[in-house]
């Protein structure tokens, strides 16, 4: 209910649906319309007990234990509740001695063949067959036969482990691989009193979900290796958190015990995760409680670190920075990374790097994105708006399998079971391609023209991108059909780190150009990238959606300062940096020697920057060449505000304290600020909270207090609709917490040491106002790269498991990463000569690499399909940023 | 005794040589009720045909075919006609025969059947060990291909119908319509719920799907050339025509028999000479289970009841898929009951717990008691757990399970049990002496652990 904008079906029901009238163990009840019985009674507070049947699938009535009388106006019959829609008049008893007696008769025989080890069992505390046996279960057992026996568990996959002992064959992980990941892999095998859950031989359980059949198996049948036997249910304490692993932002519980987080699970919201996590996200805590985690701020000897006080480290810190601003001003300042911090430090440092420092050489992202302008200027559509049924989603993105795995679930669902249209604008198929309407393969960086030639036809004479022109007839009267009708929704997304985003987003402008009225899901891959672009740490931005030139009056108001023009990029810091002109780097859990794309410039760049400053939760390639590295506290040990790709902001919940002395991204930059000789003014994420929403046009209305409400127990999506301010606010609210207008900015940075930033500040009618948000504006259409009929053009995507900190510092993960080959289309095989399997030398004007060449007709001729960052072949050492595209050259030895 | 002079209808070509060929049934009559009702006849007046023959399903349930086809919604499309050829119940033998010997008449009561229902596709499902029929069958197919009598406009007509044929794995649960269904869309075969995936409304494909035995298909040709009403002119008031019983067990001649439906009597089936010929060596009857391993068991006072459909039902058993199996008086009757028990255990799909769980565990209290390790506790026991399969162990059963096979375990206990507790007691008396008997130290020599 908290999403943005009027649905287009908002009018469309006259008729009021009155719900139906049952009668629920002598109560009469209104049931909504197609609701089941089970969820009618548990809504209306009566609980029947059940194994298989789960909300968020369909339901298989198989494990009986749900039955209870039912009565359809032909006498009282046993009936399976998780199967029957409540009708008018329907009298239900859960509790009646024949519902009783066929419920406990279940129980007992789903018992009989149980191990009943409860006490050793993982799932002993949250299993509702000894919940329900402790209930009214008969004490002792009739059964005297042998029990089933079954070799203990065996590892159905790397990180799930099965006991068929203990299954109670209730179909909730086959049904879940099944319908809901898509990866059917297992399954029931043989018959009758031998039936059993497995897989195939040699076809292991590799789902990127297979984490949620362990937190959905009602018994203790499915363990994962990363928690099973390490504590009980009852030794755990929970908060309530959102996953910051990826920008889906899926809602989890962080569970710990003594201190120690030992798992995280899925928290069922209906906008976005419905209960599922990716098994990246869950299983990456065990990074957090990894030994290499950094505990004490280092300070580089000679060729090492060494450990230093805090005092110390800040101290240097801060005389880095003092020292840039000495040597050459704010310029001399750059800032990269950001997307791993809460929306509170992400305010924070945005106001130490442009409001104290002064350099707008800021960016949370690593040369993969869309334009923050896209991002935060295009139309806005929700996961919702996008997978509502009967819609239909042009994609232009990344395969979201391998880039947000939950959102390749809801549209997966969205597809499969609620007949959404897929229309695929993409260079190499994804995850969603086989249940696509039409897919629109296009020439890396050509996207622009395929998708003009989508709205508009083809060009007399041209090619559409090598997209097949009858798929784009298929696609275009279909697309314009659902534009027409305003059931369109665009998902755009980079789609290739090996080429410039701006092809995409010339192809989100000319969309947005031709459809006006249509939304936009632009996605951000990375954790808090987008809570991060909302609170300005990109160049030309400041909080709230505005930009430089038009909120500086605005933030002169409040922070000392305010950078004089746009700054930098990422590409451009490194560039900066290579060529001299950066004195001091501020990485904020950014390793851009792995996760840049390209590695020749960021190599150039740190070692060209005269000092880096890295704050950081492990020493990865680029904090092991910091200067000074400060250890920060990591998700689960902060609390605050996340956003995710759709604007929602949730908030995060502290479970355990950091390691060693490690301290809050926002603590250092108060830190910082206090030792440059300000004051962020700030001594909480409260208060940077309530600065930012007074400050940031699109926060406006979005207090602490709506935050904490029961109404956003879902997240809300910024900004609020115009009209709908929220519920317990003053009315004047942003002017009122304007402080006294500042004529002259350079005063202000002082006489802003008071306490203004309590947002209690009068308002003053000729200060400035709130500055409007950013709107995305179509740039001039690009000419499409020009082809080289001699090379080949790469796309160069990411896969779910890479070099990833987190990834890499998971046990359980770290081993997943596939690893890279590098495809071709066999007619371009022939072509070069190669070999199926051949290890060559690839090389592109920036690099050269060794990968192993195979065949793959679902690449395009021409094109050539990698993974990147996978810890075998850097394939970041082809790519140049600073270039459209990247193209490359097969060395066969011979004549190419 | 009363055999009827009544015509034999589906059996009428078995003891033709070559039966099973085009050329032979085109020589007998074949497929000219076809001709008729694609030349003059609408679907609505064939299938009035049948709703006036009064046609009962000979799959076991009994319902009328007739009434069963107008079930389709009326509206959606495609339809479809599944032909249940599973046939996998212990006694029932009929429908193999039907197909190995007159595969045609069956392929014309198919084209017939979909005419009426307006089916765009029809599914020919054979049990997975019948590897003649299906032979027989495929070939017959191929043959009325060839002739026109299957594909695209048929006879020169506007209706077009493809026929294809699948086989089972070797599960007796595809039997169950619903699991025939999922079988053939290539998954386990487990029973569907009903409600709320009546094949009728939402079967193969969820398209409205019509399921029909293969006895009951194979009755339509002679109903369209003959009248519907001809047809109903035989048998009694509720079961007309002719039908088929297999006759097994310890009978002299046993063997499949069409008899005029309703009026033939348990007696005359089992004792006739042109039928069972009655009990080997001339023993005393002990019981016969007159319609399928899940059908309670009948005993002499049962004998003179007319192979009629309600009277059966009425007498607290049926006649299910026509398999009466006789059992003389020296049978032991839990090792009977057992035998029973066992098939459904083993048959279990597994989908739902009390019949998975349920069926396995009643087959091994009866193993233990017949193996001499029986409780005194043990008979309450097996009525209890079979209590929570069917509860209340009345006939027609209820059930907690999904589908009918949990309870039909139940059935033949609930006999035995009824009927000749005496012969448990026995045997759970014998091992009360063998426990007195062995040394007073050791506990219940139960096999196995004790839970
Ligand atoms: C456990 C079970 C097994 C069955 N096996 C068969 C079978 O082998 N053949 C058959 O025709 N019907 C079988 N049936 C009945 C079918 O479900 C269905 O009622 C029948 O095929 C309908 O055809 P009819 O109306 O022509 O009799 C079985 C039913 C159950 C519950
Ligand atoms: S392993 Fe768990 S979830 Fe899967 S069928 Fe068995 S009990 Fe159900
Ligand atoms: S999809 Fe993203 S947000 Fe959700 S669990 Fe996976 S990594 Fe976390
Ligand atoms: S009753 Fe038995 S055969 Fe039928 S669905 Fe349940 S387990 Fe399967
Ligand atoms: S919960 Fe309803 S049958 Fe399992």
């Amino acid at each position: 209910m908290t999403d943005t904008a009027a649905t287009p079906d908002a009018e469309v029901e006259p008729e009021v649906v009155p719900g139906v009238p049952v009668t629920i163990d002598g109560r009469e009840i209104i049931a909504d319309e197609g609701e089941l019985i089970i969820d009618a009674a548990e809504r209306h507070g009566i609980y029947i007990p059940r194994f298989c049947y789960h909300p968020r699938m369909t339901p298989v009535g198989m494990c009986r234990m749900c039955i209870c009388e039912v009565d359809t106006g032909r006498g009282p019959a046993l009936q399976p509740t998780c199967m029957l829609e409540c009708t008018p008049g329907m009298v239900v008893e859960t509790a009646s001695p024949v519902t009783t007696k066929a419920q406990e008769g279940v129980l007992e025989l789903l018992l009989i063949n149980h191990p009943l080890d409860c006490r050793v069992c993982a799932k002993g505390g949250e299993s509702p067959p000894l919940d329900q046996t402790v209930a009214n279960g008969p004490g002792e057992s009739r059964f005297v036969e042998e029990k089933r026996h079954k070799a203990k568990p065996i590892p159905i996959s790397d990180i799930v482990l099965l006991d068929r002992e203990r299954c109670i064959l209730c179909d909730r992980c086959t049904r879940f691989a099944k319908e809901v990941a898509g990866d059917p892999l297992i399954h029931f095998i043989n018959r009758g009193n031998d039936t059993e859950v497995n897989t195939f031989p040699d076809d292991p359980f590799a789902s990127y979900f297979s984490g949620n059949t362990v937190q959905i198996c009602p018994v203790g049948a499915l363990t994962s290796a990363t928690y099973r036997f390490r504590a009980r249910p009852w030794d755990l304490e929970a908060v309530e958190s959102t996953c910051q692993t990826c920008a889906v932002g899926c809602r989890m519980a962080i569970e710990s015990s003594r201190n120690e987080v030992l798992r995280y699970q899925g928290v069922d919201i209906d906008p976005v995760n419905w209960g599922w996590l990716c098994d990246k996200g869950r299983f990456n805590f065990e990074a957090l409680g990894s030994e290499h985690r950094l505990r004490e701020p280092l300070i580089k000897q000679g060729d090492a670190h060494r450990q230093a006080r805090w005092a110390e480290a800040l101290g240097e810190a801060a005389a880095a920075l003092q020292a840039a601003l000495d040597a050459g001003g704010p310029e001399r300042i750059g800032v990269i990374g950001g997307a791993r911090l809460t929306n509170e430090a992400a305010y924070a440092w945005a106001k130490l790097a442009k409001g104290v420092l002064g350099t707008d050489n800021v960016d949370c992202r690593l040369g993969d994105s869309l334009p923050a302008e896209a991002v935060l200027g295009l139309p806005q559509a929700t996961i919702d708006d996008a997978c509502r049924p009967g819609g239909t989603v042009l994609y232009l993105g990344p395969d979201p399998k391998e880039a947000l795995p939950v959102l390749y679930l809801r549209l997966r669902h969205a597809l499969v079971h609620d007949g959404i249209g897929l229309v695929e604008v993409t260079p190499v198929r994804t995850s969603l391609s086989d249940h696509a309407a039409v897919v629109l393969q296009h020439r890396p960086g050509e996207v622009h023209t395929a998708v003009r030639a989508l709205l508009h036809g083809i060009p007399q004479g041209q090619d559409a991108g090598g997209v097949d022109p009858d798929a784009l007839d298929a696609a275009r009267a279909r697309v314009a059909a659902a534009a027409e009708a305003g059931t369109l929704t665009v998902v755009v997304g980079t789609q290739s780190v090996a080429e410039s985003p701006q092809w995409v987003t010339d192809a989100a402008a000319a969309l947005a150009e031709a459809y006006p009225q249509v939304r936009f899901l632009p996605l951000v891959r990375r954790g808090n990238e987008r809570g991060a672009l909302e609170m300005g740490l990109a160049p030309g931005l400041l909080p709230g959606r505005t930009t430089l030139a038009d909120g500086a009056a605005w933030y002169r108001t409040t922070w000392p300062t305010v950078p004089g023009a746009a700054g930098l990029d990422t590409a451009g810091i490194l560039t900066a940096a290579a060529a001299g002109q950066i004195d001091t780097l501020v990485l904020l859990g950014a390793d851009p020697l792995t996760d840049f794309p390209d590695r020749d410039l960021a190599t150039r760049g740190l070692d060209g920057a005269r000092r880096i400053i890295a704050l950081d939760i492990f020493l990865n390639p680029s904090v092991l060449q910091a200067d000074v590295v400060l250890p920060v506290a990591a998700f689960g040990e902060v609390e605050g505000s996340t956003t995710n790709l759709e604007g929602r902001i949730s908030l995060l919940n502290q479970k355990v304290t950091p390691p060693g002395t490690a301290r809050s991204d926002w603590e250092i930059a108060a830190e910082l600020a206090r030792r440059l000789g300000s004051d962020l003014q700030v001594a909480s994420t409260d208060d940077l909270w309530n600065e930012a929403v007074a400050m940031a046009p699109s926060l406006d209305g979005i207090t602490l207090e709506l935050l904490l409400s029961p109404d956003a127990s879902d997240g809300v999506v910024a900004p609020l609709p115009a009209e709908a301010t929220p519920v317990p606010d003053e009315p004047a609210d942003d002017a009122a917490d304007a402080p006294v207008a500042a004529t002259e900015p350079d005063e202000d940075a002082d006489a802003d040491s008071d306490e203004d930033a309590e947002a209690d500040g009068d308002s003053e009618p000729t200060g400035p106002s709130t500055p409007p948000m950013v709107a995305f504006s179509a740039a001039q259409p690009l000419d499409p790269p020009a082809l080289d009929a001699y090379a080949l053009r790469l796309v160069a995507t990411r896969k779910l498991y890479d070099l990833g900190t987190l990834t890499q510092a998971s046990p359980s993960l770290a081993g997943l990463t596939p690893g890279t080959v590098l495809r071709v289309n066999p007619y371009d095989f022939d072509r070069l000569g190669v070999v199926e399997g051949q290890t060559l030398r690839v090389k592109s004007p920036r690099g050269g690499v060794e990968v192993e060449i195979v065949t793959d007709a679902t690449v395009l001729r021409g094109t050539a399909a990698v993974h990147t960052n996978q810890p075998d072949v850097a394939v970041n050492r082809l790519i140049d940023a600073t270039q459209p595209v990247t193209d490359i050259r097969i060395e066969t030895g011979g004549a190419a | 005794m009363t055999i009827t002079d009544a015509p034999k209808i589906i059996t009428r070509r078995f003891d033709t040589p070559d039966s099973h060929t085009i050329t032979r049934y085109e020589e007998t009559g074949g497929y000219q009720a076809l001709r008729t009702a694609l030349g003059s006849m609408s679907p609505a007046q064939v299938a009035a045909q049948v709703k006036d023959a009064s046609l009962l399903g000979r799959g076991g349930a009994g319902f009328p075919a007739g009434v069963k086809w107008g079930f389709c919604p009326p509206g959606v499309w495609p339809r479809y006609l599944v032909v249940n050829g599973d046939e996998s119940e212990p006694g029932t033998y009929k429908d193999r025969l039907l197909m190995e010997r007159d595969p045609h008449q069956l392929i014309e009561g198919v084209l017939l059947a979909s005419y009426a229902i307006g089916a765009a596709q029809a599914f020919i499902y054979i049990r997975g060990e019948m590897a003649l029929a299906q032979e027989r069958v495929a070939k017959a197919l191929n043959e009325a291909y060839a002739k026109g009598y299957i594909g695209k406009n048929i006879l020169g007509s506007d209706y077009s119908i493809d026929v294809v044929m699948a086989w089972g794995a070797g599960a007796y649960i595809v039997g169950e319509e619903t699991a025939l269904i999922e079988s053939l869309e290539g998954n386990r075969g487990m029973p569907r719920l009903k409600p709320p995936f009546f094949p009728a409304a939402k079967g193969l494909y969820m398209q409205p799907t019509v399921v029909n035995n293969v006895e009951t298909l194979s009755n339509i040709p002679w109903i369209v050339s003959n009248g519907g009403e001809t047809f109903a002119e035989l048998g009694a008031e509720g079961s007309k025509g002719t039908r088929i019983f297999a006759v097994s067990g310890h009978v002299k001649n046993p063997g499949v028999f069409e008899v005029e439906y309703g009026v033939t009597t348990f007696r005359d089936i089992i004792y006739a000479p042109v039928y069972g010929g009655g009990i080997r060596s001339d023993r005393a009857l002990k019981c016969f289970i007159p319609g399928g391993a899940s059908a309670p068991w009948f005993y002499e006072e049962h004998l003179d009841l007319p192979l009629e459909k309600a009277t059966v039902d009425k007498a607290g058993s049926m006649l299910g898929s026509g398999a009466i199996v006789v059992m003389d008086d020296t049978t032991d009757a839990v090792a009977a009951c057992l035998s029973v028990v066992k098939f459904f255990s083993h048959e279990s799909c597994g989908k739902c717990t009390p019949c998975r769980e349920g069926t396995n565990w009643l087959e091994k209290i009866l193993r233990r008691i017949l193996d001499g390790y029986g409780r005194p506790s043990d008979l309450d026991l097996l009525m209890d757990v079979a209590d929570n399969i069917s509860p209340g162990i009345a006939w027609p059963p209820k059930q907690t399970t999904i589908c009918p096979l949990g309870p039909s375990a139940v059935s033949p206990l609930a006999s035995a049990l009824g009927r000749f507790r005496p012969e448990f007691e026995a045997h759970i008396a014998r091992a009360a002496r063998a426990e007195a008997a062995s040394a007073p130290a050791q506990a219940v020599g139960l096999p196995g652990g004790v839970a």
